[in-house]
C-alpha cells in the first residue's frame, strides 16, 4: 500500500532528526558561528553600549543570515553524494512536500536554536531585556523564511562548482525582504514599541515561501540530479 | 494554427539566427536615429527644471537604463520560462543572451544615478530606494550569470538558471516592495530621492522617445548576441557549417 | 510493457544515446552490455526519468512514462553503481526509511528482505562500517522490499562474490518469474536460463 503523505513527512523528517543527532558536533557549528560573528561587530565598532545597541539589530540578523547559509550546505548536500536524494525523486511520492518536510527539520535544527540562543549576543549588543521575546520571534520566524528560500539555492547549486559561495550569493538579494522586516521589527522591539507591522510582513513572506518556495527547490533538484 | 507555425518557426535555431541577422542592422538604425532625436530634444530643446536646473537631464539615459534593467530582466525570465515548459532550446539562448546586457543596463542606471547625486546633493551614493533596488538587481543579475558559469552542461544550466530567474523576477517586486518600505521608516530631512521632476511635455516626450530608443538599442544587441549563442549552442550542427562557409 | 522508442541523448557534447530502442515484457530480462562511456548508465537514468531525452520516448503500459511520473515510480526500482545508503544509519533502519517512503512496510517484511540477500547478520551496524558488498546487499534487499515491477539495475554485481553474483542472478530470475521486467546494466554475462534474455549492445556504432 503506497504510503500517506503525513507518514511520507513523518519518515522524512524522523530520519533527518535521527541523522542529525547521530552527528551532534555538526549542529552546534552554526550557533558557534553566529556568536562568534556578534562578537566581531563589537571588536570591530566600539565596545560602548549604546552605539552597539543602535548597530544590534544588523549585527544579529546579518550573523543570523551568514550562519543560516553556512548551515543550508547541510540542507541536501549529503543525500546528493550518497545517492539517497536521486531515491526521493525516483519514490513516486511527492519530491515538493518531502523536501518541504526536510527543509521544516532543517529550521527545528539550525534556524530555531539560533533564535533561541540569540538573547546571548543580543545582551552583549546592549539590547534590554524587554525586547529578548520579541528578536527570538523575529529571528525564528525570519529564520524560517530564510530556510524556504535557502532550499532553492541549495537545490540550484547541487551540480555546480564551488556550491557554497554561488548559495550565499543567489539567497543573499533573495533575503533582502526578510533582513529589512526583520531588522526592522528587531528596532522596534528595542525602542520599546509594538513589532506588529513588520512581523505581519514577515509572516506574509513565510507564508508565500511555504507555497512556493518548496515547488521552486523540488525543479531544482531535479535539475541538479541529472 | 497560424500561431503555433510562427511560434514553431521561432523556435528553430537557424530560423533564428537568419531572422536575427536580417532585423539587428534595422532595430540598431532606428534606436540610433531615435535616440539623437530625444538627445537633442532632451538636451537643447527641453527648459531646465526650476529646482535642479540642468542635472535634471541627467533622467533622460537614467530612467531608460533603470527601466530597462527591469524589462531586461523580466524578459529573461519570461524567455527562460518558456524554454523550460516547452523546452525551446532558441529560448534559453535568449535568456542567456539577455543576461549580461540586462546587467550592464543596471551598471548604466547606477552610475547614471550617482552622477545625478553628485551635484544635486554632493554625494555619489545614497541609499535612494531607487538606487538601493537597483543595486540588488545587479546582484541578481551576477547571481544569475554565476550559476550559469558554475554548471558545465549547458542543457542543466539553461533548467537551473531558468527555475532562478523564475524565481528572480517574483522576488523583483517583493524586493522592491521592502526596500521602499525600508526607507520610508527611515525618512530624515536629510534622505534623499531621486525624484523625476515634474514634467511638462516639453520635457516628456524626449524622455519617452529615448526609452523607445533604448528599447530598440536592446532589441538590436539582443539579436547580435543571440546570433553568436545560437553559433555557439549549435556549432556541431548541419546549419552552422553552411552558414559559416 | 516497457517501450522505448528512439531515445537520443547528448551529455553535453557528446551524443551518447543514438536512436535506442526496445520493448521489454513482463518476465523479460534486457541486458545493456557495452565498453565504457557507451551509455548503459546514462540510458537506465533515461528510463528512471532522471535524465531528458532530447528525442525519443520512454512509454510504460502504452502511456508516456514522464506524464504519469508518480505512477511510473512507483512501479520502478532503480538501482545506481552506488547503493543509496546513509552511513550514520544502520542497514535496517535505512531500509525502514528509504522504503518506508514508497509503502508501508512491517518490520518482518524488512527482515525477510535481508535474510533473502544475506544481510540479515549486518543489518545493525552503521552502513559506514560496512564493506562495499555487505552495502550492496542491503541495497539488494531494498529493491526486494519495493515490491516494484520494473528493475532498473546498474552492474547489480559490483562488489559481490561469487556467492553474491549468484544471488543476483537468482533474485532476478525470481523477478522474472513474478511478471515483472529487469533491464540491467553488465559488465559481463549473468548466468541466467536463456529464453526470458535480451541483449543490447549499446555504442556499438
Amino acid at each position: 500500500m503506497k504510503t500517506n503523505p503525513l507518514e511520507v513527512a513523518r519518515l522524512v523528517a524522523a530520519r533527518d532528526l535521527r541523522l542529525a543527532f547521530r552527528k551532534p558536533s555538526q549542529l552546534l557549528q552554526p550557533l558557534m558561528f553566529f556568536m562568534i560573528v556578534a562578537t566581531l561587530f563589537p571588536l570591530t565598532l566600539t565596545p560602548e553600549m549604546s552605539r552597539l545597541r543602535d548597530a544590534a539589530p544588523g549585527v544579529l540578523w546579518v550573523g543570523a543570515l551568514l550562519s543560516s547559509l553556512l548551515a543550508l550546505e547541510f540542507l541536501f548536500r549529503d543525500d546528493a553524494q550518497d545517492g539517497t536524494l536521486e531515491q526521493f525523486a525516483l519514490s513516486g511520492q511527492s519530491l515538493t512536500w518531502m523536501l518541504f518536510a526536510k527543509t521544516c527539520v532543517h529550521w527545528l535544527l539550525t534556524g530555531l536554536p539560533l533564535a533561541l540562543s540569540a538573547p546571548i549576543a543580543a545582551m552583549t549588543l546592549g539590547v534590554p531585556g524587554s525586547a529578548m521575546w520579541s528578536v527570538v520571534a523575529s529571528l525564528a520566524l525570519g529564520g524560517f523564511a530564510l530556510s524556504l528560500i535557502g532550499a532553492i539555492s541549495a537545490g540550484l547549486t547541487l551540480g555546480a562548482r564551488r556550491g557554497g559561495v554561488l548559495l550565499s550569493l543567489l539567497t543573499l538579494p533573495l533575503a533582502v525582504p526578510i533582513l529589512v522586516y526583520g531588522a526592522n521589527a528587531t528596532q522596534l522591539a528595542i525602542a520599546g514599541e509594538a513589532i506588529g507591522p513588520p512581523m505581519y510582513l514577515l509572516g506574509a513572506i513565510a507564508v508565500l515561501g511555504v507555497t512556493l518556495a518548496p515547488l521552486a527547490a523540488a525543479a531544482a533538484v531535479r535539475i541538479g540530479l541529472e | 494554427m497560424a500561431t503555433w507555425t510562427w511560434f514553431h518557426r521561432f523556435g528553430s535555431p537557424p530560423y533564428m539566427y537568419g531572422f536575427a541577422r536580417r532585423w539587428a542592422p534595422w532595430f540598431g538604425g532606428v534606436a540610433a536615429f531615435a535616440m539623437l532625436i530625444a538627445l537633442y530634444g532632451g538636451l537643447v530643446l527641453a527648459p531646465e527644471d526650476y529646482q535642479q536646473k540642468d542635472a535634471f537631464r541627467m533622467v533622460y539615459v537614467h530612467a531608460p537604463s533603470a527601466w530597462l534593467s527591469l524589462m531586461v530582466y523580466t524578459t529573461m525570465a519570461v524567455a527562460a520560462a518558456v524554454g523550460l515548459i516547452w523546452r525551446m532550446k532558441v529560448a534559453h539562448a535568449v535568456a542567456a543572451a539577455c543576461a549580461p546586457v540586462g546587467a550592464w543596463f543596471t551598471v548604466a542606471a547606477l552610475g547614471t544615478g550617482m552622477l545625478w547625486g553628485k551635484p544635486m546633493w554632493g554625494a555619489y551614493w545614497v541609499w535612494d530606494p531607487r538606487l538601493t533596488s537597483e543595486l540588488i538587481l545587479l546582484f541578481l543579475y551576477f547571481g544569475y550569470m554565476g550559476l550559469r558559469a558554475g554548471i558545465e552542461d549547458t542543457a542543466k544550466a539553461d533548467k537551473a538558471s531558468a527555475v532562478l530567474a523564475i524565481v528572480g523576477v517574483v522576488n523583483v517586486p517583493i524586493i522592491k516592495y521592502s526596500v521602499e518600505w525600508w526607507n520610508s521608516l527611515h525618512q530624515v530631512a536629510s534622505v534623499m530621492k531621486l525624484g523625476k521632476p515634474t514634467m511638462n511635455w516639453d520635457m516628456r516626450w524626449p524622455l519617452l522617445l529615448m526609452l523607445l530608443a533604448f528599447t530598440l538599442y536592446f532589441a538590436a544587441v539582443l539579436l547580435i548576441r543571440l546570433r553568436a549563442e545560437l553559433l555557439r549552442r549549435e556549432r556541431n550542427a548541419s546549419w552552422v557549417r553552411e552558414v559559416v562557409t | 510493457m516497457l517501450s522505448v522508442a528512439g531515445l537520443h541523448l547528448w551529455r553535453g557534447e557528446r551524443h551518447v544515446l543514438r536512436g535506442v530502442s526496445f520493448t521489454a515484457e513482463p518476465g523479460q530480462c534486457v541486458l545493456l552490455t557495452g565498453k565504457n562511456g557507451a551509455g548503459k548508465t546514462t540510458l537506465l537514468r533515461a528510463i528512471a526519468g532522471l535524465l531528458d531525452p532530447e528525442e525519443g520516448q520512454v512509454q510504460w503500459r502504452g502511456a508516456a512514462a514522464r506524464a504519469n511520473r508518480d505512477e511510473f515510480h512507483s512501479e520502478v526500482a532503480y538501482l545506481g553503481h552506488e547503493p543509496p545508503l546513509k552511513g550514520d544509519l544502520t542497514g535496517r533502519e535505512n531500509l525502514h526509511y528509504s522504503i518506508g517512503i514508497r509503502r508501508t512496510l512491517s518490520p518482518d517484511e524488512i527482515d525477510a528482505a535481508l535474510a533473502r540477500t544475506g544481510a540479515r547478520d549486518f543489518a545493525d551496524r552503521a552502513v559506514r562500517t560496512l564493506s562495499a558488498g555487505q552495502r550492496r546487499r542491503v541495497a539488494l534487499a531494498g529493491v526486494l522490499l519495493t515490491e516494484a515491477l520494473l528493475w532498473l539495475l546498474d552492474e547489480p554485481t559490483t562488489n559481490l562474490d561469487a556467492d553474491g553474483q549468484q544471488l543476483v542472478a537468482t533474485l532476478i530470475e525470481e523477478q522474472l518469474a513474478r511478471s515483472g521486467i529487469v533491464v540491467a546494466a553488465v559488465h559481463h554475462s549473468l548466468a541466467l536460463a536463456e529464453g526470458r534474455l535480451t541483449q543490447l549492445e549499446l555504442g556499438a556504432r
